[in-house]
């Protein structure tokens, strides 16, 4: 696998990101009274940004090609950020994202859709890192080189299967899959370590034997450097740092927001920081 | 392949269990390039050791994880594999109730989970070992097939079953090792289809696992006391033979389901649900844990107390019996 961490694929990858999180706030503008949670998305824009338009081998045009790689949700509450990524990679029209909500449409409640890039249906949080560890060892079975990887959040490290994972992970030598924690501090309740801490979140990492790499998960250029680091013979996990809410001054850090309604005022504003522009 | 009186013999002092895993498995991986057998660090005692020498490749512990043994199978499932996952009955259906829900249910896997030692046969580690509420919970999720195996040659036949069909499955395996012989010979085994094992005139005792056996010596007391009873086979919990089940309650006046299982939820529900759809229909009798656990000891002081021997099934129907006789 060779990243492209050249200035202008970063500017380009930057740019992406920007559209994704306005598509962000126009899906959460769409949902309405139901509220969405855009919190948790605008924290992990950049990771899919970096994923979709650099780091994973997929196309949209051969969407069921047996060599691609297989990006596992596990924060599927992030639908803000992974449905417009998927629309950045061609693998549904942009016109479509804002049907996240349509009774019986393909992309409501998240689900399972591999014609159009949804490798898994999750939403119970903890369990994918699992399902995604049977995909690693089956592509090792059958020596292929697809990857892997898993975008958690970090709250749902409190589940306790999700430490059966790790230690599987490491225990089946899996180097072909990659965890990105989306470290973005909060849960529903609040600061994650005052829910239940789960710092020395990197050591707790290596001494489950798995190459850890950390970085600004909001800066494209880190994570490009971060996706291609590796250890061989050890799954790899890349703790990204990053902001719930970032980029919109009145949703970032704040607790509430890990789901909230957005009004059309609230949104003109977010969207005018995003764009740089004077409120 | 022909089954000889001598196999049924030797299977049947190897349990379910043992006949599945020591004796079947490696048969299947013989011929299945995709097999995977999946163990939560069960495989000694579950007799995999031939299994795991002879096909290191289609084999894996997970160590003592059950729910990240299901997200697992799923994973390999996706990737097109042939899974079958097992550990006591008790934890796997429980303590991964929720990725068999996610994966199996509702994206559905084709991942096949074995539960062992199902019912009380672990009875005297008490009831943390005890599997008494695993039909309800699976029954209760769309999409999985659930079986019961009467005996070793039965769940033989089952698991052999499962490893040519798609689509998630749950199969029940009860008892440890001497699982008494309901088929003496080989028979066919017809999935979704209960068998009838006697053919009597008044009551119909279906009855599920190891309680197949004991309502069969059942039969055999009521029949001496002039009680004709029909003995028929639920192998198959769900789906349940409702067109079966139909035919049974036109042909007997009294309904007794037996299971090792509370009476919630498990087989004796499945049957009342169809019945319950139909007019005039006979009365049913649950016999099964009587939504209560009991005190812990040998399998046999666990049936006693819970009515589930072939003695104090045949008391209880004689008191039903006469109940409906005395109005």
């Amino acid at each position: 696998m060779s990243i492209n961490c050249s200035e202008e694929n970063i500017k380009r990858l930057n740019e992406m990101a920007e559209r994704m999180r306005l598509s962000a706030l126009d899906m959460a503008l769409a949902s309405e009274k139901n509220g969405s949670h855009l919190g948790g998305s605008l924290s992990c824009i950049e990771i899919m940004a970096a994923l979709y338009g650099e780091v994973l081998n997929i196309n949209p045009r051969n969407p069921l090609n047996a060599d691609r790689d297989r990006f596992i949700p596990s924060k599927n509450h992030c639908v803000l950020a992974h449905i417009p990524a998927l629309a950045e990679a061609g693998f549904i029209p942009y016109e479509e994202i804002l049907e996240f909500q349509k009774d019986g449409g393909r992309l409501t409640g998240y689900p399972e859709r591999k014609e159009i890039g949804l490798e898994y249906s999750g939403g119970s949080l903890g369990m994918a890192i699992s399902v995604g560890i049977g995909i690693g060892l089956s592509f090792k079975e059958r020596k292929r080189d697809n990857k892997v990887y898993i975008l958690m959040g970090d709250g749902e490290l409190n589940e306790g299967s999700v430490w059966e994972g790790f230690m599987s992970a490491a225990h089946f030598k899996l180097d072909n899959i990659t965890v990105i924690i989306d470290r973005n501090h909060l849960s529903y309740d609040g600061d994650t370590e005052d829910v239940m801490g789960i710092e020395d979140l990197g050591e707790k990492m290596r001494s489950f034997n798995w190459f850890v790499s950390k970085c600004d998960g909001h800066n494209i250029s880190q994570l490009l450097k971060a996706f291609s680091e590796s250890e061989p013979l050890k799954p790899h996990i890349i703790i990204a740092d990053t902001i719930k809410g970032k980029g919109v001054s009145f949703i970032e850090n704040k607790r509430e927001w890990h789901h909230h309604t957005l009004t059309k005022e609230q949104y003109d504003t977010a969207r005018n920081e995003i764009l740089g522009k004077e409120g | 392949m022909s089954v000889t009186s001598k196999d049924i013999r030797i299977w049947s002092r190897l349990g379910q269990r043992g006949s599945v895993f020591g004796v079947k498995m490696p048969e299947i991986a013989e011929n299945k390039n995709n097999l995977k057998l999946l163990t939560a660090d069960l495989a000694v005692l579950s007799g995999m050791e031939r299994y795991m020498t002879s096909y290191p490749d289609k084999f894996l512990n997970v160590g003592i994880a059950e729910q990240n043994m299901i997200g697992i199978a799923a994973g390999l499932a996706m990737e097109g594999d042939c899974v079958f996952a097992t550990t006591y009955a008790s934890f796997i259906a429980v303590r991964s109730l929720e990725h068999i829900r996610q994966h199996l249910s509702y994206l559905g896997c084709d991942v096949k989970i074995i539960g062992s030692s199902a019912g009380v046969v672990a009875a005297k580690s008490g009831v943390s070992h005890w599997a008494t509420e695993d039909l309800a919970f699976i029954r209760a999720l769309p999409g999985i097939t659930v079986f019961s195996p009467a005996d070793s040659l039965e769940a033989m036949k089952i698991v052999d079953y499962a490893s040519k069909t798609k689509g998630p499955m749950y199969i029940r395996l009860s008892g440890g090792l001497n699982c008494p012989i309901v088929y003496k010979e080989d028979y066919e085994f017809i999935p979704g289809k209960l068998k009838e094992l006697k053919k009597g005139n008044d009551i119909a005792i279906i009855a599920t696992g190891l309680m197949v056996n004991e309502s069969l010596r059942a039969e055999k007391l009521l029949a001496e006391s002039g009680i004709s009873c029909s003995v028929i086979n639920a192998h198959t919990i769900k789906p349940i033979d409702k067109e079966g089940l139909e035919d049974i309650f036109k042909k007997h006046k009294m309904i007794v389901t037996v299971e090792e299982h509370n009476v919630i939820g498990g087989m004796g529900s499945a049957v009342a649900e169809v019945k319950a759809t139909l007019n005039n229909t006979p009365k049913q009798v649950f016999i099964g844990f009587q939504d209560t656990y009991t005190a812990a000891g040998s399998q046999k002081f666990v049936w006693e107390r819970a009515g589930l021997t072939g003695e104090l099934i045949a008391k209880r129907i004689t008191d039903e019996w006469s109940k409906i006789n005395d109005r």
